[in-house]
């Protein structure tokens, strides 16, 4: 009847108790999860996270706490903060060139005659679009 | 003791704040609240683990994310900082749709425009394109385009053609 102790008992070297609050989101077959969220944030921090979780909540903030657990142990200066700096300066970029691409689309639609008499005049240009694209900046 | 006042860290831990304290330099005493939600977080003694194995020119930046990772733990208590990213992964991948469909759209433009002198000059309005295969499946999707009228199976098939493999699709689930 016993199932064994949880990965996070064990790990703490105690008794699993009926009402751990652990076990149902740390098993025994994988401890590695717990030795990862405890290395970062500590077993009692962890505890009083959960306690003030409703319980349909708490295996989503385990597993987000084990996430940023493992990009904190793999970069120890930025953790996962350095995944969002990057994913920011991907959105700026993007912002960037789509503005200038919607310029782009604005101004052939506003001047199809100037874009096709220098299309002609151009024939042949390989750094035509890139005047094409100075207008907009 | 030098009659220096206690940083954050000692003042709220209730200790004496030594002279090579390993908190002081990043929790001074006039702002509390920053070490306050680092130590319920994390917990004092693992924040001073993390330092202690940093070097020193790192540990403001390490301090730094620490605060900014607590901060949204606290704001967040069931996704905290994974929230944010997941946001921030779908804001990039509706931006890159967008863009596909943007460009696509300037060369369904040209060719409208000047369809001769694109069929003689394809390089000229697909020098964007990565490759000749990325440039003839734009050609196609504007042809597409053009022809069914229809923009909601045109911007899926941009999507798919112009797709690049993200390199944090894997950590998200």
């Amino acid at each position: 009847m016993n199932p064994g102790r949880c990965a996070a008992c064990r790990y703490l070297r105690r008794r699993c108790p009926p009402d751990c609050i652990f076990s149902p989101y740390f098993p025994p077959n994988n401890p590695q999860r717990f030795v990862s969220i405890h290395r970062i944030y500590g077993a009692s921090n962890v505890a009083k996270l959960l306690q003030q979780l409703p319980s349909h909540l708490r295996t989503q903030a385990v597993d987000s706490l084990y996430l940023e657990a493992q990009y904190r142990i793999e970069d120890p200066v930025y953790g996962c903060v350095g995944l969002i700096s990057l994913l920011q300066q991907q959105i700026h970029d993007l912002e960037r060139q789509l503005a200038m691409t919607q310029a782009e689309i604005a101004f052939r639609a506003r001047h199809p005659q100037a874009v096709e008499s220098s299309l002609l005049n151009n024939v042949g240009n390989p750094s035509f679009s890139n005047q094409a694209s100075s207008w907009f900046m | 003791m030098g009659g220096n006042s206690p940083c954050a860290s000692c003042k709220l831990l209730r200790r004496r704040c030594a002279k090579d304290c390993i908190f002081a330099p990043y929790f001074p005493s006039d702002d509390p609240h920053k070490f306050a939600i680092v130590h319920k977080v994390f917990g004092a003694s693992n924040v001073s683990k993390t330092l202690q194995e940093l070097p020193l020119q790192q540990r403001a930046d390490a301090v730094s994310s620490l605060v900014y990772e607590a901060n949204a733990r606290i704001r967040d208590p069931v996704y905290g900082c994974v929230g944010a990213i997941s946001y921030l992964q779908n804001q990039v991948s509706q931006l890159q749709m967008q863009l596909a469909v943007a460009q696509a759209e300037i060369v369904c433009i040209q060719m409208q425009q000047d369809p001769i002198m694109v069929a003689a000059n394809p390089q000229m309005v697909l020098g964007q394109a990565d490759d000749d295969d990325q440039a003839f499946l734009l050609q196609n999707q504007c042809f597409n385009f053009a022809n069914n009228n229809s923009s909601s199976s045109a911007y899926v098939n941009i999507h798919e053609s112009l797709k690049k493999e993200s390199i944090f699709g894997d950590i998200v689930s």
